[in-house]
């Protein structure tokens, strides 16, 4: 494509995609340094307790066997922020899993079999793994995850509940989910005399820096992380995760190059999940459809040595108008594994609940689940009172039910069939923070017409490096084929991570303001440039992360159909449409990659997804791919992201919000809800699996539960 | 790791001299259960016998009118082979309703058989399992068994078989071919895997020494009317949560002349329906019938805590296929071996 101003918005192809399907890319375990060895964890075998001894003898007898650490005779290091990097540091077992040694070899299979020829005792305590909704020791925490405050209210929401004419009070469960991105969790570490090099798959290099100069006491000159291509990550990538810190340590113990590729199996345990949450709705509404109270209380576990408060009930103080609220978070301390970020937390569950309570509502109200929202749709964000940026779920929603046919739709539950299925659609609403941060870029003229814009952003598959390079070429005003962007590698200018749905808005913006000051400097000066080019820097800082005066979100609104089969309670989607107002769309291509793959992460999560708490031994029963299901092709039917424009002035120079995560959020309310009206059931505990629908269809069949 | 010998059979009898002389060997086919064993510590032999290159890769009709797989046919193979799409579709579905295109590509007849439990917790070395182990208990009894048998399960092992084939071949009074080198035997498919009882270490009657060197498809069973249906988490690559085949073949006025009924995922072995056989047999192949029929098969269900689902599902599958099969005769009007 040629001219200027264009390469915003067009469907450039990944530039990165041949390499990727010939093999070319390097991943974090594919850099063979010479001498480079390998190391597997042992994960303690117990929940609660700590290491008495560790037996390692054997091991070390092994062929191929160099080392192992434990908590005796590895690196000490300086206490993290996170606890979970604090490995091998004591003896402490917080949870199932927990590393408790580290066997290097030189191949990865003969750190497999040493590792299982360690052999560790302990002193065992008494573990408590339940999750319920009155557990004894749940506490309300100052805050939620991101910073969000655990507890908001306003007006009086049990009094407004008491007196109003429509209520529904309904409890959801979502278990605990997986990230399980393709890549396991990866590190290769290599000191190159007192400069340490790291290879790693990580959502943020340039965290991942700071967190081991921290750890390991080393200017940050002296530390460079790579991280070219990381295959996938859906948040347990955000921040650095053990395998990084065991590398790193490995590495100095040996002095030797090591990989740490953390085993399928051990990620259940050790790189964090999305924690169960247990919802508390109770909507109640005047009858013509008004909310007049809306009440959100989640009860939520977190592990024994670090609380992570999944925000479930943050999105009920974004989306609707109701006079009286109470949105609440209570945690349990569990020895479980510690939960960490993925993909929309808090609004993924949250959002799974609240959009479903509100469809009971619909039902109970007799009215188009539609119609409900928009009604209910608010002028200003109903917690801050803030203006919004921009606001256009309604658009979303009608368009998404123009395109998907909604008008059609009968509304009795029940009502359509053919033969043994029943068959049914459903809607629901989707919220996202416009989430930004400061970044720094450099972009360069070259001689040869050609430009280079650097930032040390991070390419999880989502398309960085392409976006990054539309973003310059149509602030430099240039054609998109002369401009090249360097990422992953944290010696490039430094930048947040990719995660938050805010990757692009926040590199984008410092490689936009590096490439608008570039294009000045070209404006006014004469002459061929200098061999080496002539080269501009942004950093955002102060911009990116100053208070905005509005209240910043993607909406959407998803779409359903669903088939249940009454012989075997399975239940498959037909057809999903989401329709999402993002702001501006910068790559078309890539962006309906991510709508749709939130979408199916959705499916996954309604019907397949899930993690079984194994109360006798504290871990994840599922513990590799054949047995967390996330969707095959074959569950994933005609699937179908469309956005409106979107012109936002008050978010960033491009006028994008992230679309990382919003195409997931709602996805599983929609299909849940489309069970629903096809079956006549509520079902409000995820995954739908045949089990759980096989009963279901048993039992008399039911509305909702309005009052 | 733990090293192992590599032996590349070329004749059956060179692979049964093998086995028999290493106890604790095993057989290669496709590898797709075993290698995964033995990179979890779950398997460590200490020599694979390589079998994959036998001789024994061919589907043949042999002159009596039945079919003999031999046991290196891939799934993919078998289940594409037109003498199987024609004559045994329950097999031929059955065989596309297990795991992967990938998998399928690579897994063998033989292998498939003797394709391991999939309960996590025998593939969890931390975790007792009287079938690894014997003697550590079973972690899944009171833990999590929602995948678990509800027939013919002992205190000692709740694991199911994870084959769908193999139910198909109960269902068709297939055999299993085994050879030792010297002798050859076989048995009746659905008396090839056991039910755990006090050995579930013991998965099936193979002895010491033999291998499974093919199955035979009877003609008895061949053409009539099959069909296999399975019930899982998701549409592809997902273990049974309950299966069932069925061959049913009715007269012209309606009544059953011979079925052949076995579920899948409910037991230690493909569970061949013998009492709902017996109270069909002669009787009219009616929904009504195959539903008493079943419900009276299912009766021994023992259902652990959080499996119990499992015994209306397999009821509901069982009557589903079999009321289908009947109907379609019925709009037939004749099936092709009457024609």
């Amino acid at each position: 494509m040629t001219g200027t101003g264009s390469a915003l918005g067009v469907p450039a192809e990944r530039r990165e995609g041949r390499q990727k399907v010939t093999g070319g890319a390097r991943y974090a375990a594919e850099h063979p340094l010479p001498g480079r060895v390998h190391a597997w964890p042992v994960p303690a075998g117990v929940a609660r307790g700590r290491v008495t001894a560790v037996h390692t003898e054997a091991a070390l007898d092994l062929p191929g066997a160099l080392a192992v650490l434990t908590h005796d005779n590895a690196p000490r290091i300086t206490e993290p922020d996170d606890p979970t990097l604090a490995v091998l540091q004591t003896p402490g077992v917080p949870h199932r899993g927990w590393p408790v040694a580290l066997v290097v070899a030189r191949t990865p299979e003969e750190a497999r079999a040493a590792a299982e020829a360690v052999r560790v005792e302990y002193a065992v305590e008494e573990h408590d793994v339940r999750l319920t909704a009155d557990h004894p020791e749940a506490y309300e925490p100052e805050k939620a995850n991101a910073g969000f405050p655990a507890r908001r209210e306003w007006g009086d929401p049990d009094g407004a509940f008491a007196s109003a004419p429509v209520r529904v009070d309904v409890s959801y469960h979502v278990p605990p989910l997986h990230n399980h991105p393709m890549e396991p969790h990866t590190s290769t570490a290599h000191w190159d005399g007192d400069r340490l090099v790291v290879y790693t798959s990580s959502q943020g290099g340039t965290a991942v820096r700071a967190v081991l100069t921290a750890l390991f006491e080393l200017p940050e000159d002296r530390v460079t992380v790579v991280a070219d291509h990381v295959g996938g990550g859906f948040g347990s990538k955000g921040t650095p995760r053990p395998d990084v810190v065991l590398a790193v340590m490995a590495a100095r113990e040996t002095g030797r190059p090591v990989t740490v590729a953390l085993p399928r199996r051990h990620l259940p345990s050790v790189v964090g999940h999305r924690a169960p949450t247990l919802h508390r709705l109770r909507l109640a509404a005047d009858t013509g459809g008004r909310l007049t109270a809306l009440t959100h209380e989640v009860v939520t576990h977190t592990s024994r040595i670090k609380e992570f408060v999944e925000q479930a009930a943050v999105p009920a103080r974004v989306m609707y108008a109701t006079p009286a609220s109470r949105t609440l978070h209570r945690a349990v301390r569990l020895d479980v594994p510690s939960p960490s970020w993925m993909r929309a937390p808090g609004e993924s569950p949250g959002m799974y609940a609240l959009e479903s309570a509100m469809d009971e509502l619909a039902g109970a109200l007799g009215m188009d689940p539609v119609d409900l929202r928009v009604l209910n749709e608010p002028e200003r964000e109903p917690d801050s009172g803030k203006p919004f940026s921009s606001r256009h779920l309604t658009e979303c929603l009608r368009e998404g039910a123009r395109r998907f046919g909604w008008d059609r739709r009968d509304p009795r539950p029940r009502a359509r069939g053919e033969g043994p299925l029943l068959l049914g659609t459903g809607v629901a609403a989707a919220t996202y923070p416009v989430l930004v941060g400061p970044s720094r870029a450099e972009a360069r003229a070259l001689p040869d017409g050609s430009f280079v814009v650097r930032v040390n952003a991070t390419d999880i598959g989502t398309g960085a490096r392409t976006v990054l390079a539309q973003v310059a070429a149509d602030a430099l005003g240039v054609p998109l084929e002369r401009v090249r962007s360097e990422i992953g590698d944290s010696d490039l200018p430094s930048a947040p991570l990719a995660g938050g749905s805010s990757g692009t808005a926040s590199w984008g913006w410092s490689v936009h303001r590096a490439c608008t000051e570039l294009a000045d400097q070209l404006g006014s000066r004469t002459g061929p440039l200098p061999d080496e080019g002539i080269t501009a820097h942004a950093d955002t800082a102060g911009l990116a992360d100053a208070d905005s005066p509005y209240a910043r979100h993607a909406f959407g609104a998803h779409f359903a159909e669903v088939a249940v089969d009454t012989v075997t309670g399975e239940v498959r989607v037909r057809r999903m449409l989401g329709v999402f107002a993002a702001g501006r769309i910068l790559n078309a291509r890539t962006a309906r990659s991510q709508f749709i793959g939130g979408m199916t992460m959705g499916l996954g999560m309604a019907l397949t997804e899930g993690s079984t708490m194994d109360a006798a031994f504290g871990d994840f029963t599922e513990a590799d791919l054949a047995s967390y299901h996330v969707p095959a092709h074959a569950d994933v039917p005609a699937i179908e992201a469309h956005w409106i424009d979107e012109e936002d002035a008050h978010l960033n120079p491009m006028g994008s919000k992230g679309i990382g995560e919003i195409g997931n959020v709602g996805s599983a309310a929609a299909i849940g809800n489309a069970v629903h009206h096809a079956t006549g059931v509520r079902f409000r505990e995820l995954p739908l699996t045949p089990d759980k629908v096989l009963a279901g269809l048993a039992r008399p069949v039911t509305s909702g539960r309005g009052g | 790791m733990k090293p192992f010998g590599y032996l590349r059979a070329g004749t059956v009898r060179e692979a049964a001299e093998a086995l028999a002389e290493h106890p604790g060997a095993r057989c290669l086919g496709g590898g797709t259960n075993l290698v995964d064993l033995m990179k979890l510590g779950v398997e460590r032999p200490g020599l694979l016998v390589d079998v994959s290159r036998l001789p024994l890769d061919t589907v043949e009709e042999l002159p009596d009118g039945s079919v003999r797989v031999g046991a290196t046919v891939r799934n993919s193979d078998l289940a594409a082979h037109p003498l199987v799409r024609d004559r045994y579709p329950v097999l031929s579905q059955a065989l596309l309703a297990g795991a992967s295109g990938q998998l399928r590509n690579a897994a063998t007849t033989g292998g498939n058989l003797l394709q391991r439990t999939r309960c996590p917790h025998f593939q969890d070395l931390s975790k007792p399992c009287n079938k690894r182990t014997p003697g550590t208990g079973c972690a899944a009894r009171e833990g999590t068994h929602r995948d678990h048998a509800v027939l013919g399960h002992s205190e000692q092992c709740v694991a199911t078989h994870p084959s769908d084939m193999a139910v198909a071949l109960a269902a068709l009074d297939a055999r299993v071919e085994l050879d030792d080198g010297r002798t050859t035997r076989d048995l009746p498919a659905d008396r090839f895997h056991r039910l755990p009882g006090d050995h579930p270490e013991r998965d099936t009657e193979i002895r010491p020494g033999e291998l499974v060197t093919g199955v035979v498809l009877p003609a008895a069973t061949a053409s009539l009317p099959s069909a296999y249906r399975k019930a899982r988490d998701r549409a592809s690559y997902a273990f049974a949560l309950a299966s069932v085949a069925a061959v049913l073949r009715t007269s012209e006025d309606g009544t059953v002349v011979h079925v052949g009924l076995a579920f899948g995922a409910l037991a230690h072995k493909p569970w061949r329906a013998e009492r709902a056989e017996a109270a069909l047999r002669g009787g009219p192949a009616t929904e009504d019938a195959f539903a008493r029929a079943v419900e009276r098969e299912l009766e021994a269900a023992r259902p652990l805590r959080d499996n119990g689902y499992k015994v209306p599902l397999a009821r509901n599958l069982a009557v589903d296929v079999l009321t289908r099969l009947a109907t379609a005769r019925n709009r037939t009007g004749t099936t092709e071996e009457d024609s």
